[in-house]
């Protein structure tokens, strides 16, 4: 305890509300509220309506979110494959000796730089990759995917490679040394291990590829439009409050999400 | 720690058991996944990576060489003007995350309160929604016609209200601070729950006031997870481009948004790849020296 007077403590959570309620509490409040209004033109939003839901589970709408799940599931699926395959890699690396330890460290900053490069360069990048031979991907759903999956990769490989560090090596030493192939460690008794990490990772990936807009707007082929720039076409065309519903559906689907992981992680955590 | 990691092939103690009693000519078969060398389980996804990112990154640069543009972009104003927004937007938005972070962090953790675990579980929520979901706000908050306007007018019966910044480029930075700021509480919260309370109480009883002990004691333990907040902040605000697109403000031009503006609305690929090399210059420039910090500070 900091503050031992009550009027300290007063003034000190008084000043926390102060700040924290209408930067963070707010915005949030705000476009629920808009999203079941037609108008806002004085201090609180008017004319309540759920015709902004309506349209935003029909049609372009729907389609746009149907968009955004299967990316941001295929996105995630084949991060968290490629992310914990380089972790396990890494440390298998990190075992052996300084040169391993150095290309451990390689392998680590190869995995990180999608994090410290511009998605909107991730975006260029791929755009200008895949619009000309061997590979054409552009105008196809495959290029959105991809760019999400560069995007969400270094974030897989860096929890679960967090993770790895601390696994305790006796119970795969315990199992190798009952004779158990190292492919039967991986699969039994390491994955296990890792797998509230990878629940973790897995919500974290999703969540982001939910929200990605940057790459995407670079990128997007016009039948596989993503709920973000849906967001964006309609409010900078002036339907802020059709923006606001979906932007509520978006927050929804993904609150869902990691909801569903966080509870597949409780169980797994009782193993 | 890593040096006790154990492999992913490594040998176990029954592979190297070698059978005494059979015959000598009968040979372990040297084919299988043991016989594997740890670097080559190495190579799938870094191969995997470099035909989906190194590749089209290296081809940027590539496209980036084309003759002149370069020297077509650096002259122009536009791209200086972009780069001198980018930079002060990023540093102002660092600085202002930093003390709002370290202020909120430190009631949350020293001056509990009931709901305190709830206001983290939102700030974790928070940190997972997407950024232009705060300018969305901003346009019901303080927009033309928005709450505070709105406010503003039915009280003073004035036909419009004082609020005009959010187009401009302080709009852009209360966006950014609002959104960027629990990515510094975060780690802040991490470090001051592992804090020893021992010394605050120490510092009190000797008749420290709670400001000193704020200045002396709290804020030289919070000096590493603020640098390796601050530093990740300020990478991301100069890669951020979802709050400057949805601010809809033709006067706020980061590097992001020239990118996005020379390759997508221009169709001039060569400028919009020499402006994302400098873009990606300066961010995994900064990014190097976060990863230094962060390691340095144990986090």
């Amino acid at each position: 305890m900091l503050v031992h007077s009550r009027t300290g403590r007063w003034t000190a959570w008084a000043g926390f509300a102060v700040l924290f309620v209408p930067l963070f509490a707010l915005p949030l409040l705000v476009i629920v509220a808009a999203s079941f209004s037609t108008n806002w033109s004085g201090a609180f939003p008017s004319g309540p309506t759920t015709a902004h839901y309506a349209a935003a589970v029909r049609g372009e709408s729907l389609q746009a979110l149907t968009t955004s799940l299967v990316t941001a599931v295929t996105a995630s699926l084949i991060a968290l494959t490629a992310g914990t395959w380089a972790a396990l890699a890494g440390a298998a690396l990190g075992a052996g000796g300084p040169w391993g330890r150095r290309a451990k460290r390689f392998l680590d900053a190869l995995f990180m730089l999608p994090v410290a490069v511009p998605s909107v360069v991730v975006g260029l990048a791929v755009l200008v990759a895949y619009s000309q031979p061997p590979v054409l991907l552009n105008g196809t759903r495959w290029i959105v995917i991809l760019a999400h999956t560069v995007l969400v990769t270094a974030f897989a490989h860096q929890s679960v490679s967090a993770a790895v560090v601390r696994l305790d090596p006796m119970y795969e030493q315990a199992a190798a040394s009952l004779g158990a192939r190292p492919s039967y460690v991986l699969l039994r008794v390491k994955l296990p291990l890792l797998l509230p990490s990878l629940n973790a990772a897995a919500g974290l990936c999703f969540a982001l590829s939910m929200g990605e807009l940057s790459a995407t707007m670079m990128l997007y082929p016009p039948d596989w439009t993503p709920l973000p720039v849906l967001i964006f076409t309609r409010t900078d065309r002036g339907a802020l409050f059709t923006g606001s519903a979906l932007a509520v559906v978006l927050m929804a689907a993904t609150l869902l999400a990691l909801l569903a992981v966080s509870r597949i992680r409780t169980k797994a955590s009782y193993r | 720690m890593a040096t006790r990691a154990p492999g992913l092939v490594e040998q176990h103690p029954a592979t190297g058991v070698v059978p005494t009693g059979s015959a000598p000519a009968e040979r372990l078969p040297t084919t299988g996944p043991r016989t594997i060398p740890t670097w080559v389980w190495a190579l799938p996804p870094v191969a995997v990576l470099a035909v989906v990112f190194l590749y089209p990154l290296a081809l940027v640069v590539q496209e980036s060489l084309a003759p002149g543009a370069y020297a077509d972009v650096l002259a122009s104003a536009s791209f200086r003007e972009a780069l001198v927004t980018t930079v002060w937007l990023a540093v102002a938005s660092t600085a202002g995350c930093l003390v709002l972070g370290f202020v909120l962090a430190v009631v949350i953790a020293f001056v509990p309160f009931p709901g305190g675990k709830a206001v983290s579980k939102f700030i974790d929520v928070f940190l997972s929604f997407p950024s232009f979901l705060i300018t969305l706000a901003l346009l019901f908050l303080y927009g033309t016609v928005g709450m505070a306007n709105g406010l503003w007018t039915d009280v003073t019966g004035d036909t419009t209200g004082p609020f005009q910044f959010l187009t401009t480029p302080w709009g852009v930075l209360l966006a950014e601070i609002t959104y960027f700021t629990p990515f510094v509480m975060r780690p802040l919260l991490a470090a001051f729950s592992q804090m020893e309370t021992a010394q605050l109480e120490v510092a009190s009883s000797l008749g420290a006031r709670p400001l000193r002990i704020v200045r002396q004691v709290i804020l030289p333990e919070a000096l590493p997870a603020l640098a390796a907040g601050g530093s990740l902040v300020l990478v991301m605000c100069l890669n951020e481009f979802g709050i400057v697109l949805f601010t809809g403000a033709k006067g706020v031009t980061t590097l992001p948004m020239l990118v996005y503006g020379k390759a997508i609305l221009e169709s001039d690929y060569a400028a919009a790849c020499v402006v994302a090399v400098v873009n990606v210059a300066l961010s995994v420039g900064l990014y190097v020296l976060y990863r230094g910090v962060s390691r340095r500070a144990g986090a």
